[in-house]
């Protein structure tokens, strides 16, 4: 079989010419404690005693160990002063944002437990505190770095005003939802917190994770993170479905959404699959009005990361084709182990023009930067 | 083709690995088990500097659920992607036809010798009471 | 297009039972007197994954007047087979009965569909060859209950849902694969769940038709799971047939698990090859449905992508509806692909066939 290999120069250039925009970087706090001075007693107490639950097994490990330490970091990413990967912002300077040229990077904090908190109060509050600590510590000290308005799903009102109070606050670039909730994302029920998105002329990035307490194949819990690992891609290909026939965009026709972390080349194939399954079940969505393409095609984006990896290096651009250059936004995922870099992770050649849709026009124009 | 010093024998440990940056070229050398061996410190596949990875052993099995650890010390496991690689010969366990990291010869050469010609010591300064270890390319 | 002749190998068609009376001779004393002391026998154990009257569920043309769609042999002989006139056509039946909670019971429903399919179906046409269902949660009893009916060279394949209590490759489903291998069987995991668990990992969808577009991503933690945990390392000849998986979701795994491979297989060691070559050497598909790209230089990209010609196997899937009149190959594919596909392949995967 063939492999890829980077037998090419860097090509550091390139990018910073661009103003890259990376669409998946996720800084950490330096201490649990970093939360505290935007939470109050109550919550500053409670999660010192009995901290986060979610639906989970262990009491502070995933459920799938990594192959790394620090929960799957890349290895040169520890700072020398010590903390976590991507807790120093020198550091994401040096080896992400001046390394690479880039323009603006978009913050996806998988810190602070409040996004699948089963308090929701004590969610929402954690939330809150994670976006404030986002714009005060972060945007403020970096101001490439754009931040994602956390929400508990399992609160809706909590959510909706969460929204609302940073919309017009241009250090907020999006709403991050993690995509594994109690429900799927499509259902009814979440329908106010979406609407507040379009509202609020906020994108929606849907970063891989949350903990819905649903097994991560629709058979059962695997054994390894050699399957949970893969298995990403098909919790996106579940998100795409519900969106799209829970008739989320026929609602919503402004929403835009970004699927983070998911790769992409799944995804011409469920459309296909979509569009042929539609029209033979098509009565029981009679909400639908287009076929499930077209819905993708007006409102779902992608991003890169982990980037499939073809036998034939040159079929990547093929699948891009198909679903659309103007579609697909790159993304690193600094500073995990799979993150992407953007000299390498594309093995072929990518025309200019669309390369610079890949790695800046399309981010742009997705999150209304300028 | 030119020889260059790079380290002091003894100076890198069993089990660790020296970063070293020789003519332009960013090298990894290894001391495997009292060995030395050199690497190119870039991942083939996206350029990780691989003298920030972990230096294993090969887990190994015949059979489900029978697990062997053997080459202790010899392999290298990419501090971003996990590839794993051979440090003694730079093949990838994936993809060992295929899939390689380049390697440099070592050779562990004295002082003495070295005070002789022709060396390149840009790093490491020499004296002819010491051994040395010397890549070339 | 529709396929060039007779002779074809048909490696999906689904016979229903009319009820689950009819199983009540083929049940021994206890269990025939069990089953009415609960009136089970008027109750339906179709599986709830395959909604009879849903349209994807049988074909306008094929709809019966009345029963379940499949549950007449003359009208699965007329249309599947008289129609098609393939040399064989595997009968999978998508019954509950694996399923079902108490493992006795299962087994014993079980044994009762594979003497059922054997009398009512087998011995009336000689083109028809069968699975044999199980009762899956209990691997020890599906290794007796395979034993049993393998002595029947009709039985040419052992039938698993796709989405079960626990991933298919778990260890302890091992006895599963030993009793097929032990007697040159297939394992065909067909599409669809038990619910045990939602079949997706976001929660319970709304509509079918979220669910049916579901069972393909499922197939991929099928074969996640069936290679990770070493199941065709232990069982080295054989061979998962996946049925009404869709096909076309086949490269975009292949790279994606291929990529998790080379960094995490440290974890399952006993690996010697990538995923995607241990798909191509153990995993055969079904054509129906294909969900295919709109045009043939997309599909044909795909049927160079999957790299292996080895892989796919003709079916109808009847009385499913995945295409209309006799036109159930996908379009453009070269003549040579299309023989092993309508039978070549199938031949090599089911020993028993040939």
């Amino acid at each position: 079989m063939n492999v890829a290999v980077t037998d090419r120069q860097p090509d550091t250039a390139a990018q910073s010419n661009l103003g890259f925009v990376d669409c998946d970087v996720h800084p950490f706090v330096k201490s649990p404690a970093d939360f505290d001075p935007f939470l109050s007693q109550r919550w500053r107490d409670l999660r010192a005693s009995i901290g986060a639950r979610s639906r989970t097994t262990f009491a502070g490990a995933p459920n799938y160990p990594r192959m790394s330490p620090g929960v799957g970091q890349r290895m040169d990413s520890w700072p020398e002063g010590g903390g976590m990967p991507g807790s120093d912002l020198k550091m994401m300077r040096e080896q992400l944002l001046d390394k690479f040229g880039v323009a603006y990077g978009m913050m996806m904090p998988l810190v602070g437990s409040g996004l699948g908190e089963r308090n929701v109060e004590f969610g929402a509050a954690m939330c809150t505190a994670a976006n404030d600590w986002q714009a005060q510590v972060w945007c403020d000290a970096e101001p490439r770095l754009k931040a994602s308005v956390q929400v508990n799903t399992e609160y809706v009102e909590a959510a909706v005003k969460e929204i609302e109070k940073r919309a017009g606050d241009r250090r907020f670039a999006q709403v991050m939802i993690p995509p594994r909730g109690l429900e799927p994302l499509g259902r009814r029920r979440y329908w106010p917190i979406l609407e507040a998105c379009a509202a609020n002329g906020f994108p929606i990035a849907l970063h891989l994770g949350g903990a819905s307490g649903h097994p991560s194949t629709g058979g059962g819990w695997p054994s390894f993170y050699h399957e949970e690992h893969p298995s990403y891609p098909q919790s996106k290909e579940a998100l795409v479905t519900s969106l799209v026939i829970e008739g989320v965009f026929e609602h919503i026709p402004n929403l835009k959404v970004a699927l983070v972390e998911g790769g992409f080349a799944w995804l011409p194939s469920l459309t296909w699959r979509l569009d042929k399954q539609y029209k033979r079940l098509r009565n029981e969505v009679p909400h639908l009005k287009k076929l499930p393409s077209e819905y993708i095609r007006d409102h779902i984006w992608v991003t890169t990361q982990p980037i499939e990896e073809p036998e034939q290096p040159e079929d990547l651009l093929t699948t891009m084709e198909w679903i659309g250059w103007d579609r697909i936004m790159f993304s690193t995922d600094y500073p995990h182990w799979d993150q992407d870099d953007p000299r390498y992770a594309i093995k072929v050649p990518i025309p200019a023009a669309e390369k610079q849709m890949l790695f800046r026009d399309n981010a742009m124009s997705f999150y209304g930067l300028t | 083709m030119a020889r260059h010093v790079v380290a002091q024998v003894g100076e890198i440990a069993p089990g660790t690995c020296k970063a070293v940056t020789v003519a332009g070229r960013d090298i990894g050398v290894f001391n495997v088990n009292g060995e030395h061996y050199a690497l190119i410190n870039r991942c083939p596949h996206e350029g990780a500097p691989l003298c920030w990875g972990q230096i294993t052993g090969r887990f190994e099995s015949d059979r489900p659920g029978e697990y062997r650890l053997t080459h202790v010390g010899e392999m290298l496991r990419c501090p971003w992607h996990g590839w794993e690689f051979d440090i003694k010969t730079g093949q990838s366990w994936c993809h060992p036809e295929s899939v390689k990291a380049r390697t440099y010869p070592v050779t562990i050469v004295p002082g003495e010798a070295l005070a002789k010609g022709p060396y390149v010591a840009e790093t490491v300064p020499v004296t002819i009471e010491q051994d040395y270890v010397v890549v070339e390319f | 297009m529709t396929i060039p002749g007779p002779g074809a190998i048909d490696v999906d068609i689904h016979p229903a039972l009319p009820g689950t009376h009819v199983l009540l001779p083929y049940m021994d004393d206890y269990w025939r007197a069990h089953l009415k002391m609960r009136g089970l026998e008027r109750d339906n154990y179709n599986a709830a994954a395959f909604p009879p009257n849903a349209a994807i569920n049988c074909r306008p043309d094929w709809r019966p007047a009345k029963g379940f769609p499949g549950s007449d042999f003359d009208t699965l002989k007329a249309q599947a087979l008289d129609a098609f006139q393939p040399r064989y056509a595997i009968c999978n039946v998508l019954h509950g009965g694996p399923a079902i909670f108490s493992e006795d019971l299962s087994a014993a429903f079980c044994r009762a569909i594979n003497d059922w399919v054997a009398h009512e179906w087998l011995d009336r046409d000689s083109r028809l060859r069968a699975s044999i269902v199980v009762p899956q949660h209990s691997p020890e009893l599906a290794a007796a209950e395979i034993k049993r009916c393998a002595a029947d060279p009709r039985f040419v394949q052992v039938l698993l849902w796709e989405m079960a209590e626990i991933p298919l490759g778990r260890r302890m489903n091992w006895p599963i694969y030993r009793a097929a291998d032990a007697h040159d069987l297939p394992i065909g995991v067909h599409a669809g769940s038990s619910y045990r668990h939602p079949p997706t990992n976001l929660g319970w969808p709304s509509y079918y038709l979220e669910d049916y577009v579901s069972w393909s991503t499922g197939f991929a933690g099928v074969l996640n799971s069936l290679i990770s945990e070493g199941v065709f390392t232990e069982f080295p000849r054989l061979k998962v047939v996946l049925l009404e998986s869709g096909v076309t979701w086949l490269p975009a795994w292949m790279w994606r698990a291929n990529k998790t491979w080379r960094g995490v297989r440290a974890e399952v060691p006993w690996l010697d090859k990538s995923p995607a070559d241990y798909a191509r050497e153990h995993v055969r598909l079904s054509i129906q449905p294909f969900d295919g790209p709109p045009d043939h230089a997309k599909l044909l990209k795909i049927i160079e992508e999957i790299g292996c010609e080895d892989m796919l196997m003709f079916s109808t899937d009847y009385p499913h509806w995945h295409f209309d009149g006799n036109d159930a190959i996908p379009d453009g594919l070269p003549d040579a692909l299309v023989r092993k596909i309508l039978s070549e392949n199938a031949l090599k995967t089911y020993s028993r066939l040939s």
